[in-house]
Formats: structure tokens, sequence, C-alpha cells
């Protein structure tokens, strides 16, 4: 029986890797692949820690880089669930020590999803003077089916750096309920970075704030969205400045096709006469300009469109 | 041999005549110039035989190779081997500068890409990576268009004012791109102000107000420039006096 747990773990963890094209990592590479609620693998590296429990429907989570440490590589995250159902709960703290560095790449797959529901409460603590970069790549299977509820809560420490991507652009996106909020501290940095595909009929919820509550904070919000079929989104971002010399800026651009709808809220509001925050949005079909000049090198329409989304979703 | 036939061509927009009844024939392998005072209908002639969105309900016909293109769409014009180098290039938010120059080209290689960006004064080393977005000021992103076109290898290329937003040291790399176009095969019509692009061509046409009033060798047009024009009876223009002869349309 044990023999075959075995097997069984390993065949999981070589088809969770296959399906986001990630076979074999070097010794000096942390990486973490989580099946469900079972701690598949893991590798760590000097000055990272990672402790993982298995709840119910789930895992909980605790990162800690050490303070002062600098990771040399990105660390690798993979979260998935095989099976066509299923729940995949994840709840992580994460806590990047003072003056320390890392990225973290995350990869969460559900190649085969009919009816899954990926939930996630992450709370992000970057302290004084370190930072984080984090990339999140979602790869879903063909058919849609996957519910993602992604909630994170992010305090920027003074002089800390923050940024954040969350990419989604491979399969059917499912339903979407992405929510970001980050507390910005002095001299500290937030970017928080969107891009998702919609097809079929893909529905998208965004919600993306930073609180710019230190003096000389900066945060921007990006998000690119292109939507066809008869999929829908809804962005909103929002950004508050209550300090001086805060600057921050939101951006929504989302190409429309078919009969998609797409709907951007942006707020943006300052409290202090020398913050500055401006916003820009564009929702709508392909820009004509980029299109006639594509068309003006010999592609058809749709061959211009999908070069134009893959630019805008790159 | 005339690659590319316009015949009694007018266009209107809000029932003003923009294209008053113009008739031109484009020598192929010749690089041409179109010029004449602002708002002539220089930049629509190019977005007329191009195409474009805007510029397709005209009287009279357009010909290329000897068959009207009319009624084809951009993409089947370019097809063809018509390319427009846009006045104003876009920006292209996350697409890379390769894949925007081989998006029309036949050949797709590193080679090709890096090949056009030399040609057009660019390092590919430091250009390659890049996107054709806002980081790049509007001379780079024109020369990154020229490139595109270069790599298409097209039959005609219409240039819409193709040193505006150059710096004046990388104007040459412009010029050098059309000779070497030339030196290919293509036939190009230069749409200009500057006498320094009129340099480059071996021909002109003079239009004003939509309507051709003159057309010749450089030599003589380069009066143009040179405070002497047709009689014409735009404010503005040079009195009936300095005028030089006109030649009948046609």
């Amino acid at each position: 029986m044990a023999e075959q747990a075995i097997v069984d773990k390993e065949a999981l963890l070589e088809e969770l890797l296959a399906s986001i094209n990630q076979h074999k990592f070097t010794p000096d590479v942390a990486h973490v692949e989580i099946h469900g609620n079972q701690v598949l693998n893991k590798n760590l590296v000097d000055g990272l820690m990672v402790e993982a429990e298995s709840i119910e429907d789930g895992v909980k989570v605790h990162i800690r880089v050490k303070s002062g440490v600098t990771l040399k590589n990105p660390v690798n995250f993979c979260f998935g669930l095989i099976p066509e159902n299923g729940v995949q709960r994840i709840i992580i703290d994460t806590v990047i020590g003072e003056g320390a560095h890392a990225k973290f790449i995350a990869n969460c797959t559900f190649p085969n999803a009919v009816n899954i529901q990926h939930l996630m409460n992450a709370t992000i603590t970057v302290e004084k003077g370190a930072s984080l970069s984090y990339f999140e790549r979602h790869v879903h299977g063909p058919n849609g089916g996957v519910t993602i509820v992604p909630v994170t809560k992010v305090s920027v420490g003074e002089d800390a750096r923050f940024s954040t991507e969350f990419e989604l652009i491979k399969g059917a996106a499912g339903v979407v309920e992405l929510e970001y909020a980050a507390e910005v501290a002095k001299n500290a940095t937030v970017d928080m970075m969107t891009r998702i595909f919609g097809r079929e009929g893909d529905r998208i919820h965004i919600k993306e704030a930073a609180h710019l509550s230190g003096e000389g904070s900066t945060g921007v919000l990006t998000s690119h969205i292109a939507l066809k079929n008869r999929a829908s989104a809804t962005i909103e971002n929002e950004l508050i400045a209550d300090a001086p010399y805060a600057r921050g800026h939101v951006d929504c651009k989302e190409i429309v096709q078919d009969d998609a709808r797409a709907r951007a809220i942006p707020v943006v509001q300052v409290n202090n006469h020398l913050a500055h925050v401006t916003h820009e949005a564009a929702i709508g079909s392909v820009d004509s300009k980029q299109l006639e000049t594509l068309l003006s090198r010999g592609l058809t329409e749709d061959e211009a469109t999908d070069l134009i989304i893959q630019g805008l979703l790159s | 041999m005339n690659l590319l036939e316009i015949k009694n061509l007018s266009l209107f927009k809000e029932g003003r005549p923009i294209l008053n009844n113009l008739s031109m024939d484009i020598w192929e392998g010749h690089v041409h110039a179109i010029i004449g005072p602002n708002g002539a209908g220089k930049s629509t002639l190019a977005n007329t035989i191009m195409g474009l969105s805007g510029y397709r309900d005209f009287e009279g016909d357009v010909l290329f190779e000897g068959k009207s293109i009319k009624a084809l769409p951009v993409d089947e014009r370019a097809r063809k081997g018509i390319t427009l180098l846009f006045q104003e290039p876009a920006r292209f938010e996350g697409l890379g500068v390769s894949q925007f120059i081989l998006a029309g080209a036949k050949e797709k290689s590193r080679a090709v890409v890096e090949d056009a960006l030399q040609h057009a004064g660019l390092s590919p080393e430091k250009y390659m990576k890049r996107a054709v977005d806002k980081t790049l000021s509007g001379g780079e992103r024109k020369r990154i268009e020229l490139a595109s076109i270069y790599a298409m290898k097209p039959r005609l290329v219409l240039m819409d004012e193709p040193d505006s937003g150059v710096d004046i040291d990388s104007v040459k790399y412009i010029f050098a791109v059309i000779k070497e176009l030339r030196h290919r095969g293509s036939t190009i019509i230069l749409i200009t102000h500057s006498p320094e692009v009129l340099k480059h061509a071996d021909h002109a046409f003079l239009i004003c107000a939509g309507t051709l009033v003159d057309k010749g060798e450089m030599s003589r047009m380069f009066d143009y420039f040179n405070g002497k024009c047709v009689p014409c009876v735009h404010v503005g223009q040079p009195t009936v006096d300095a005028a030089v002869q006109p030649l009948a349309a046609n």
C-alpha cells in the first residue's frame, strides 16, 4: 500500500509538472508542488522557510524569507488538481524579512477541469527595505469548469517593493474573482499587473486596490484583458493617495470582440495636495490604427487582431 | 511601364472635394514624390491608394498592374505588394519588435529581422527584445515601421512624410532604406514637404486642393520649394507673376 502511494504521488507530480511544461529543477532552485491538499514535493534553499499543513480541502502554507537574505533563483510553486472535479483551498501567509529579496513564480494548473474551485486566501508582508516579485500563471483546460477566487492582502513596508503579475491566457478562464489590496508605506512601491484572455462564457471580476499611505509611496495598477465570444469582465481598480509625494497610476485596457462585454471602474482618490494619481482606461474593439498598420502588411483582420491581443497580453 | 494608374479620382468628405479628378501614372521601379501645401490632399491620396477605412468611397479608379483594386480591402492590396508607411506610426503595447517586423515578411527568420533593423540604422541587439510601444520614441517607431516594410519586400511603397519625427542624424537611414528598396525593385511614392526628401525622387506631382497642378522632373519641381508655384487661388500661395508655367493636367 505504502509503495503504491509513493508511485501515485510520483505519477501525480509528473502529471502536474507536465501540464505546465516543467519537468526538473536543479538542486539550487527552491520549489514546492501541491496537489489538492497534499504536498507532493519540496526543495528549499538557505534563507527560505516553507511549512505546509494539510487541511480538509487544501493546505495552509507559511513562507518566510529570512531578513537580509537575497534568494538567487526564483522560488517555484505549483498548485493544482489533475482530476476533473474538486476543491483546492490554499491559505498562505508570506513574510519577506527586512532587507530580503525574493522572486516567486506560482503555476496554478487545472488541465482537466470540469468543476473545480481554486480558493486562495493570502497575506503577504514585505518588510522594510525588502522586495518580492510574485508571478502567478494559471493553466486551465479548454473547457472552463474552473472557479478561481484568489483574495490577497499585501502590506508593503517602508522602502520596500512588491510587484505581482497574474496571467491567465491559456485555456478557458472559467469564473475568476480576483481581489488584491495593498497598503503601501513610506517610499514603498507596489506594482500590480493582470493579464487575462476570456473566451466563451468566462466571467471575470478583478478588484485591485492600493492605498498609498506613506510619503513618497508609489503604486501602479495595470489590467489588460481581452474578451471574445460571450465572455464578460468587470475591472475595479482603486488607488487612494493619502500622503505627500505619493504617486500612482491606473491603466486598464480591454479589447472586446464578438458578443463579449467589458466594464471598467477606475477609482482614483487623492487626500493630500502634494500627491498625484492618474488613470487611463480604454475599452472596445481593436485600435483601428494598429489594425490598419498590420492589414497594410498583408495580415488578414483575424491575424492582425490575434497579434494585437497577443501583444496586449504578453 | 505603369505599376499604378490613378484615373479621374475624386473623393469627397462632407460634400467637399478632397481629391478632385486626379489622374497619375506611377512608373515601375521609380521613386515618385507627391508635394503640395498642407491640406492639399497628399495623405488622402496615399490612404486612398492603400484603401484605408474612410477612403474607400471614391469616384474614378485605381489600377495596379492594369487591374482595378477599387473593390479590394487593405489586406488584399497589401498581399498584392502595396504598403504604406504611416505618417504617425502606431504603438503596439507588448508586441515585440521582431514579431512586428516579421508580421508582413514572406520569410520569417531572425536574419530577416536583423537585416531590416540594420538597414534602418537600429541595433538588432538593442531593439529585437523591445516592444513597439510608448517606450520607443516616435522616430524609433518610424524606423521600426520602415524596417517592417523593408522585410516585406513590397512592390509599391507609399511613404507619408518618411522623415517626420526622425532626428537629423537618423534621417540618413531613412534615405538609405529608400535607396535599397529601389535597388531591390520596389516602386516608391514619397509624400513630403521636405526638399531633402524630394532629392531622392525621380519625379514629382504637385497637388493643390486635391487637384494635380504640375508634374515633372525634380530639377524643375524644386521651384515649388523656392517660392515659385503655379497660379493658385489659395491663400498664402505665390502670385501669378512668381509662378512657373503650369502644366496642363494630363
